[in-house]
């Protein structure tokens, strides 16, 4: 073999881009425009939270009290179980499609391509989020006593983690048939352990300590505090920036596992 | 492009001393415990059409995809129009086309293309320019009546010819194009490569072609012929054909291939 003078991609330094918005913006308007193409995929996401909400409404028609608790936890809970699993299938077939190939050939930066996704799915989880809090507020006499706008405000950052998470998971799946594999195991646990079926200091301590360190324990935490104070309390705040915090860093794993080059 | 059928055997004196659009010295390519491209030394000269023959299995899409540099764990030395393959400035003057068209097929023709060409060419400024080059590469592979169409609707194709015109956008200095005339009809596939060779003659550009098929060759200025992760010629259509005293390059290449059974056989056998 002749002279092998080192590695031709050690020479070749691959910045992660800062954010271009006219990219950014491209992206979330190319994932917005894949969605319109199938109507029923954002039927689905849109009414099926609020037909969930309505059917608990009536399964708690008795005890009111119970659905003003669990509505609210659902209120976070459904736009980042959503989210999750649009991102991951999405992800998931920018990833097998080819394309993503393409767009890391090209000069589009990972956070751009990242950005672009959360900026388009969280916009459907705006829409998403306002009509299920609507719904249960004004319809279904969900009675909350502080702010719907702090409610809302949780449903976001709960929106992004899920889309975080989805596009971190979607590394792992081979297919789309194990990306919503991981729905159960990601997501189940937290669902168990965030306090939604019985509050966190009543667990076992092992599993309390768990549920210490899952985002969605604060998701859930978030709700219940806008529930019962009328203002922004210090708990809030601490819960909201949890979230958003695991959020940003799930995402920040989630462009180390977007890479140029493959083998 | 000064150099054109003539023969020169050695590519690596490009004209107008020109740095050469791919120049590979000793690269190696390892995909898990297998090493797929072995040391290989070859220049692909610009401006010039240079064909990637050899049977499917061979490395050409590794190659490619080093090349482009979305291949993990090359070694040894490649530089692709003067800088490291991989290197950031590339990516705005590379075209890619891998095997399996790369499109969104829940998106209309045009505005797979208008996406694309958003992320090489971003920001308002350049909308108007974006419209031309998406309608020009839309009519580049006859595509214009079905701009509208929903790529996942499109036949493979038409399918593939879509994402042969994502490479198109812009204007690329080098063109990578994997199998592009695969499963396309005789007439489609004569005037793809009339529209490459104006790509060439035209706009100046390199285009690297792979190909398993071997009458495609003979449309090439030159070929590389691979098997089995090792370059067997390096050469044009015409010399190649004299230097082994055979009518096709098919059965040019044929002949390399038998005469490398026999002296690999026996390089086997000394290490």
């Amino acid at each position: 073999m002749s002279t092998t003078t080192g590695s031709s991609h050690a020479s070749a330094p691959t910045p992660t881009s800062a954010l271009n918005a006219a990219r950014t913006l491209a992206t979330a308007a190319r994932v917005l425009r894949q969605l319109r193409h199938d109507p029923r995929s954002i039927a689905m996401m849109i009414l099926i939270p609020c037909v969930m909400l309505f059917l608990l409404r009536y399964v708690f028609d008795g005890s009111p009290r119970t659905f003003d608790n669990i509505g609210a936890s659902l209120l976070g809970i459904f736009p980042l179980i959503t989210m999750f699993l649009v991102t991951s299938i999405a992800t998931l077939r920018e990833r097998t499609s080819g394309t993503l190939e393409r767009l890391l050939a090209m000069p589009l930066g990972k956070g751009d391509l990242i950005a672009g996704y959360a900026l388009a799915f969280g916009t459907l989880a705006i829409i998403q989020s306002v009509l299920a809090t609507g719904l249960a507020l004004w319809f279904l006499d969900l009675d909350v006593t502080g702010s719907p706008w702090l409610l809302l405000l949780v449903a976001l950052l709960d929106a992004l983690l899920g889309t975080a998470l989805g596009l971190f998971v979607s590394a792992f799946a081979a297919s789309e048939f194990q990306a919503v594999q991981f729905m159960p195991a990601v997501i189940f646990p937290q669902l168990l352990l965030c306090g939604l079926f019985t509050p966190r200091d009543k667990m076992h301590p092992v599993l309390e300590a768990i549920s210490d360190v899952l985002p969605m324990s604060y998701a859930v935490d978030g709700m219940k505090e806008v529930l019962e104070h009328t203002d922004m309390t210090a708990t809030f705040v601490r819960d909201a920036l949890v979230v958003a915090g695991c959020a940003l860093l799930v995402l920040g794993l989630g462009a180390a596992t977007l890479r140029r080059r493959t083998a | 492009m000064m150099n054109k059928n003539l023969g020169s055997a050695d590519p690596a004196t490009a004209p107008g001393g020109d740095t050469p659009a791919v120049d590979a010295e000793g690269l190696t390519v390892a995909r898990g415990p297998r090493t797929v491209l072995r040391g290989l030394d070859f220049t692909v000269p610009r401006g010039e059409i240079t064909g990637l023959l050899g049977p499917s299995g061979c490395g050409k899409s590794t190659l490619m995809r080093a090349i482009v540099g979305t291949q993990a764990k090359v070694t040894g030395t490649l530089d692709v129009l003067g800088s490291p393959a991989g290197h950031p400035t590339l990516r705005t003057r590379i075209g890619y086309v891998t095997q399996a068209p790369s499109v969104y097929d829940d998106l209309t023709v045009r505005q797979n293309l208008a996406y694309f060409a958003a992320i090489l060419a971003p920001g308002r400024a350049s909308a108007d320019r974006r419209h031309e080059n998406v309608t020009r590469a839309i009519a580049d592979v006859d595509l214009t009546t079905h701009a509208d169409a929903l790529a996942g609707n499109l036949s493979g194709g038409q399918r593939s010819r879509v994402s042969l015109a994502v490479a198109l956008l812009g204007t690329p200095e080098l063109l990578v194009l994997d199998e592009p005339t695969v499963g396309l009809d005789p007439v489609l596939r004569r005037d793809l490569w009339n529209l490459f060779h104006d790509i060439a003659a035209q706009r100046g550009a390199t285009l690297l072609i792979s190909s398993h098929v071997m009458d495609e060759a003979e449309r090439c200025h030159r070929l590389l012929l691979m098997r089995e992760g090792e370059i067997l010629a390096d050469d044009t259509p015409d010399s190649l054909r004299t230097r082994t005293r055979t009518e096709t390059v098919e059965a040019a290449f044929l002949h390399l291939v038998d005469e490398a059974t026999t002296t690999g056989h026996r390089k086997e056998t000394t290490r």
